[in-house]
């Protein structure tokens, strides 16, 4: 699996290809040598040749998809998922790519966990790109060495799971990551208004006697951060698992105000409403948690008007024993890696009709802007050959118990999807094939 | 995950009023002086994580009055202390005989959690802040002993509605039976957000509004590290909404007092309330016992 070998190539014929970076959204033939993009030629037009070749017609051929933001466990919950079991949910789902959150045990705030993750042992079959606590252990306090952490590697810091509450450290982590051109990703979430909460502020927790997030313990820490992000020049600042309409407004004046801020969405969020919690279902429980009708009305709005940069999943695997327990006590997460294409067709493009050209970006060189990643996210000449390769408009069924990932924790079991990844293309390498 | 056993009592908001009525005619026929062996060998599990005394002492009452065997499980002195699951425990009591379980919790949706991994009736004795169906039903039945129907009354809650289990319960039933109900507090009691909880609820922050032309009026225990924790002065929420003898005379002269207990003197209401003509509170705990004995007759498949 981490044989890394750069020989061999592979000639992808007769599909359909949408990359966004290079505005081309027509049938092309890619060609994939050495590891890298080697030609991308009208059909039948490609003057090198290949060793092997793959059908595409009737496929839509895509640059590797990029998921911002997964927890694949390690170091130290290997029970939930691996690195191996993360990475092979992540190639079925067409990501090529992931961004790792350091919220494990230890926390990866040393260069050296950074190294470790992407060791060659950890047996990853997609990239692996670590995500380095902002703070010590994540508590909130001290700055992690940032210049170390990207040295090693990490593309990015945060104390997801955890927001960083403190305003002079939240300056401080702006301040330090504009110097180095270095992104700080937030978890927004005011704890204070948080405590024992389960779920999102509305008529069903009401309904449910839960204890409830207000949707302002989102959008008050993303207007803070915004705010210090317009103040701090070159700063930049992304808004991980955005969830409520309030926390947009934030980002659209960000924006506008040319400030570097970004945010990502996941699939729960554009998919599902608090709701569909039921009665008390835990698979249905997340961090932030599903918001209401008028926040996903929201968010569908924003991820077709390019205020979103990025769909990426917050995939969470939990063991079973974490969630077959009382509302309140479950652990908060979702796995996504492998429903969320599917996710994206079925709701965003049939049901809200935004074009698979906006749905690629979303999961391509939208994500690998947000993290300054070369080479990825588009299949310009001489970028990486990770490729995705799905059918739009393939009808099929997600079983939970047939996920790649350690964990089955999702909502989406049973779901009828249009829309499924049917090779995953990792440095030329197919690591995932279903033609 | 399965759909709870029949006889299950999760909760009064997916009944419907045909159900309500079927169980309250039952607790009519229901004597707990006279025993009748219905239940007899039957093992009724008290499963209670939490403290209790007017509903696991009537629902003990209640079963041994139908013939059951039962037995108190608590979380002190019992597995749960040493870390044991809910469902874990649940798989045990099931192992050990139980024929059904009565089951008080701190946590929402707690005995649903059972009710979808046992195959036996789970009856829920409370959970958290969300249901309370056995004591809604013996407040209606109290209600349908002072008026002729529950159909085209009037009725008033007073009181912290938000961290009540008890009020959502009684408004998911009054409201079934077209009831014009009212909620009455202070927002950070009844939140605006309280009037989503069933079709026809109305709130007012004015307990006098409340009140005028009520048949019912019910009350709600009033924490005070709850006002504490809300920045609500003691004196303030008494001045504003404290029964009194004088504001009970706002209500219809024929209205009843109803509350779940345990009661504060002084706090949400005054003693002579509490032990005026007009106060049916011992009534209702009182009338626990009957509904209960129909509650279990009911889930264990003896409704007859």
């Amino acid at each position: 699996m981490s044989d890394k070998s750069k020989s061999g190539s592979l000639l992808i014929k007769g599909g359909h290809l949408i990359d966004p970076t290079a505005k081309i959204n027509a049938p092309m033939d890619v060609l994939l040598r050495d590891g890298r993009v080697a030609e991308i030629a009208l059909p039948n037009k490609a003057r090198g040749s290949a060793d092997e070749k793959f059908d595409a017609r009737g496929l839509i051929v895509a640059p590797g998809f990029i998921d911002l933001h997964v927890h694949l466990r390690e170091p130290g919950q290997s029970y939930k998922e691996t690195i191996a079991t993360g990475t092979a949910a992540a190639a079925a789902g067409g990501f090529t790519s992931v961004c790792t959150m350091p919220n494990t045990a230890p926390v990866v705030d040393t260069a050296e966990w950074v190294s470790w993750l992407r060791n060659p042992e950890r047996a990853a079959v997609v990239n692996v790109f670590p995500i380095a606590a902002a703070t010590r252990g994540s508590k909130g306090g001290t700055l992690t060495d940032f210049a170390a952490l990207q040295r090693a590697g990490a593309v990015a810091v945060t104390d997801d799971g955890k927001p960083i509450l403190d305003d002079d450290v939240m300056r401080m982590a702006l301040r330090l990551g504009a110097e180095l051109n270095f992104p700080v990703v937030q978890h927004a979430e005011d704890t204070r208004l948080t405590e024992n909460c389960s779920m999102h502020a509305g008529p069903t927790s009401f309904r449910l006697g839960l204890r409830a997030m207000p949707a302002a313990a989102e959008s008050a820490i993303v207007d803070r951060d915004v705010t210090l992000a317009q103040q701090i020049r070159e700063s930049r600042l992304h808004v991980a698992h955005l969830s409520t309409s309030e926390a947009l407004k934030s980002v659209r004046r960000g924006k506008r105000a040319k400030a570097r801020v970004t945010c990502e969405v996941t699939p729960h969020h554009f998919a599902l409403i608090d709701e569909n919690v039921g009665e008390y279902d835990t698979n249905f429980k997340m961090n932030p948690p599903l918001r209401s009708a008028a926040d996903l009305e929201a968010i569908v709005v924003a991820l077709s008007d390019g205020t979103v940069d990025a769909i990426a999943t917050d995939h969470a695997p939990h063991a079973l024993h974490e969630k077959q327990v009382e509302f309140e006590r479950a652990s908060f997460g979702i796995t996504g890696l492998e429903t969320a294409l599917a996710l994206a067709i079925t709701k965003l493009h049939r049901e809200h009709k935004i074009p698979l050209t906006r749905i690629v970006e979303l999961f391509t060189s939208g994500p690998a802007r947000v993290f300054d990643l070369p080479g990825r996210g588009s299949l310009a000449r001489g970028s990486h050959a990770d490729v995705t390769i799905f059918d739009p408009k393939k009808r099929w069924t997600f079983e939970a118990s047939k996920s790649h990932s350690l964990s089955h924790n999702t909502p989406f079991d049973g779901w009828q999807f249009t829309g499924k990844v049917l090779a995953t293309i990792v440095g030329g390498k197919i690591v995932h094939r279903e033609v | 995950m399965n759909k709870p056993a029949r006889g299950s009592l999760l909760g009064i908001e997916h009944l419907d009023a045909k159900d309500i009525l079927a169980l309250l005619k039952l607790a009519r026929r229901m004597n707990p002086q006279k025993a009748r062996p219905l239940l007899r060998g039957k093992r009724i599990v008290l499963l209670f994580y939490e403290a209790s005394t007017r509903t696991r002492s009537s629902f003990e009452f209640a079963a041994k009055s139908l013939g059951a065997i039962t037995t108190l499980v608590q979380s002190s002195g019992s597995s749960i202390e040493k870390g044991e699951s809910l469902l874990d425990t649940g798989y045990t009591l099931r192992a050990v005989g139980a024929d059904c379980i009565v089951i008080r919790h701190p946590s929402a949706g707690a005995p649903h959690l059972m009710a979808q991994h046992l195959d036996i009736p789970i009856i829920n004795a409370g959970d958290g802040m969300h249901e309370h169906p056995s004591q809604a039903l013996l407040d209606a039945y109290t209600i349908l002993k002072h008026k002729r129907s529950i159909k085209g009354l009037q009725a008033t809650i007073i009181g912290d509605i938000f961290h009540s289990r008890v009020a959502r319960s009684a408004c998911h039933l009054l409201t079934k039976f077209g009831v014009k109900l009212t909620l009455c507090g202070p927002p950070e009691f009844v939140p605006d957000v309280a009037a989503t909880l069933a079709p026809g609820l109305r709130i007012t922050r004015h307990i006098e509004d409340a009140l005028r032309g009520t048949d019912v009026v019910m009350l709600l225990r009033v924490q005070k590290e709850r006002l504490a924790g809300q920045k609500i002065r003691l004196q303030d929420y008494i001045a504003r909404y404290q029964m009194t003898p004088a504001r009970l005379k706002l209500a219809r002269r024929d209205a009843i007092v109803m509350h779940p207990g345990p009661i504060i003197r002084g706090l949400e209401l005054t003693a002579e309330v509490a032990d005026g003509p007009q106060s049916v509170i011992i009534d209702e705990v009182h009338n626990g016992v009957p509904t209960r004995m129909a509650i279990l007759a009911r889930a264990l498949g003896k409704a007859k």
